[in-house]
């Protein structure tokens, strides 16, 4: 137990913060209730996959700078093809939009096995090019997506038997985002695959040793990425109704949550739980903010603020723990 | 005499790869060149004196900042927050141009650059944040801040010191004035790097930090100074950058943050630290600069442009690896 709670001890802190700031929320507006929760969830959505792709990437040892991007393409091309077609049409939209996402990840994971130019420059020179085919698919927002579809991300689920008190609380879309993420991230993190990306992440070069396919072992975990940034792109298209060419602020908060959810960059490290709950407190602490009638400009500064002092909190910490 | 007949029996491409990777600036400068030679075919008579100085003006800011990515780069790390102070720099100074004078201004605009600038090295020097978060985190609330503060001069309007629109677009026989600036900032920041203990001290601690603290080296002071260079160095590049564009925005030299990194990357100093120059950083951001007219030319549509932009700085980053690393 003790070493249970060791492990998982920063997890185990970032849900026990995130309680805190719920209790927060209710101390401040008395009356957040299911509609809050829900609009919360709706908010956190194209943020927890596009963590859940960095989380991914960054214990392999890498990071990837495009997930907004790829994002944005995934976004636009599954706007631009639900476009007018027919309802039926998006079940062949979604696995093509999830394929692409998996290419474009899988590409920029072969060129930096290729290039062996470093993750941070490759992602960074893709971040352009995804942005360029992005714009090139669609060159302003439009586009649209299937009702049913829509349907997914938005509202509360309904389970027949169970009274609408309950099931009030429990958004679609929060369903949606375990659902996809536990999909792929359970049994990948059980498998022999999963188990390799950790080792990269660690050192690659003992991972190399012990016999693991480390260029492959690479290309999986930015191929899983794109993956996950095809489904955030897939639920921007869903949440909006429309496709836009222009990147998110994804990027930054993305990292952010992986290193606030206790996955180091440098890799081998931490898990997927951590930073989706990370991504829930973000995005929590913002609307208190809103909530508080706090200027939207200050709550940024404040944001930003609690950001920087976590980060410096936790490196301090792992400093002392490594001192010891 | 065996050493001559060696070298005389080396065959010639073996040689000049030879010579590339000990002279890692002349095939970036021949790229240079070519990029040059495309622009002039495509387009006959655009290369003339006027293309030229407007070239130099444009890549001399983003030279600027890719000198703080290449010293924060050197010990490896990576500054993402130059673009937000020098965004700072160049608001704040349109602001507060309408109630003082030019200088004083200036001065007051340099000050958020000096506390992003200590921020950042305490993050990273004292509590070893990784440098890419701390800098993210800064940046944001720099953002943040300039947000409001636009809020309490939203009514004030702003004003374009004239110096800084003299240094930064005007020309003098042929010859922008920015040089001025730029010629003894960059011969003194590869004076630093190459001569100075601090330089040294950037090279000894990216290379083997381990090695360096145990040969004495006080890493956070290392740090600490570097982080403040390099935004202050940002914040001058804000000044100069408001001077060219002359319309202050809050996204003013956004822009710029990426381009920097890879005008730092393509001049071959290495993202894990240890390796590199600024000679090198100053190529790059001729390279790109004239990339970005030579895409223009070529009237593609803005998503080809970017996707040209993004195959390139990886295509001659890899390829200067490779040139690189046959040493």
């Amino acid at each position: 137990m003790t070493q249970f709670a060791h492990r998982q001890g920063w997890v185990l802190g970032l849900f026990v913060l995130f309680a805190l700031l719920l209790a927060g929320t209710w101390a401040i507006q008395p009356d957040y209730g299911a509609g809050g929760v829900g609009s919360l969830v709706r908010a956190a959505l194209p943020y927890a996959f596009a963590v859940a792709a960095q989380t991914i990437v960054v214990i392999g040892g890498g990071i990837d700078l495009s997930i907004a991007s790829m994002m944005a393409l995934t976004s636009v091309t599954a706007a631009r093809l639900m476009g007018g077609a027919s309802e039926e049409f998006a079940i062949l939209v979604v696995p093509l939009v999830l394929l692409l996402g998996l290419l474009l990840g899988a590409i920029n994971g072969i060129l930096i096995v290729i290039t062996r130019v470093p993750d941070i420059i490759v992602t960074l020179a893709m971040l352009f090019v995804w942005q360029g085919v992005a714009l090139l698919v669609l060159e302003s927002p439009g586009g649209g997506a299937a009702e049913w579809l829509r349907a997914l991300v938005i509202g509360t689920l309904s389970i027949p038997g169970v009274p609408e008190a309950i099931t009030q609380w429990i958004p679609k879309a929060l369903i949606l985002v375990l659902v996809c993420l536990g999909i792929v991230w359970i049994p990948l993190h059980r498998s022999r695959l999963g188990l390799s990306i950790y080792a990269i992440g660690s050192s690659s070069l003992a991972a190399f040793r012990s016999g693991v396919g480390v260029a492959r072992t690479k290309i999986t975990s930015y191929a899983v990425a794109g993956l996950f940034a095809g489904m955030g792109g897939l639920v921007l298209t869903l949440s909006t109704g429309i496709g836009a060419p222009i990147p998110g602020p994804y990027l930054l908060a993305s990292v952010a949550a992986v290193v606030l959810g206790g996955v180091t960059l440098g890799g081998g490290k931490g898990g997927l739980i951590g930073p989706i709950v990370a991504v829930f407190i973000l995005r929590l602490v913002r609307s208190d903010l809103t909530l508080l009638a706090v200027d939207p400009n200050v709550a940024t500064i404040i944001e930003g603020t609690i950001m920087v002092i976590v980060v410096m909190l936790g490196a301090f910490i792992a400093m002392r723990s490594r001192a010891s | 005499m065996s050493q001559i007949e060696t070298a005389a029996t080396v065959p010639l491409g073996r040689r000049i790869r030879r010579f590339m990777s000990d002279q890692p600036l002349v095939p970036l400068i021949i790229l240079l060149i070519v990029l040059i030679i495309i622009l002039q075919f495509l387009r006959p008579g655009i290369v003339n004196e006027r293309w030229i100085a407007n070239t130099i003006k444009f890549a001399i800011p983003l030279a600027i900042l890719a000198a703080c990515q290449t010293m924060t780069m050197l010990t490896g790390g990576i500054d993402l927050s130059v673009s937000t102070v020098a965004t700072m720099a160049a608001f704040i100074t349109a602001t507060q141009a309408v109630v003082h004078d030019p200088a004083t201004a200036m001065l007051i605009a340099l000050i958020p650059a000096l506390v992003i600038g200590l921020a950042n090295g305490i993050g990273v020097g004292i509590f070893r944040v990784h440098p890419l978060i701390m800098t993210l985190g800064t940046s944001l609330v720099g953002v943040g801040c300039l947000q409001v503060y636009q809020r309490t001069v939203i009514a004030t309007g702003t004003n374009i010191p004239g110096s800084l629109a003299w240094l930064a677009t005007g020309v003098t026989y042929g010859v922008p004035n920015a040089l001025l600036l730029f010629v003894p900032l960059a011969v003194l920041v590869m004076f630093t790097l190459r001569r100075t203990g601090f330089g040294r001290l950037l090279y000894a601690v990216g290379d083997n930090e381990k090695a360096a603290r145990l040969s004495g080296v006080q890493y956070w002071q290392v740090i600490l100074a570097l982080y403040v260079v390099s935004a202050l160095l940002a914040g001058i590049t804000g000044l100069l950058y408001l001077g060219l564009i002359k319309a202050p925005s809050l996204s003013l030299a956004e822009p710029l943050l990426l381009p920097s990194v890879a005008a730092a990357v393509i001049g071959g100093t290495s993202i894990f630290g240890g390796r590199g120059g600024y000679a090198g950083a100053i190529v790059g951001a001729l390279i790109l600069a004239v990339l970005t007219t030579l895409l223009t030319v070529l009237q593609m549509p803005e998503g080809a442009r970017r996707i040209l932009f993004g195959l390139i700085v990886l295509a001659v980053s890899a390829a200067y690896l490779r040139i690189i690393e046959d040493r």
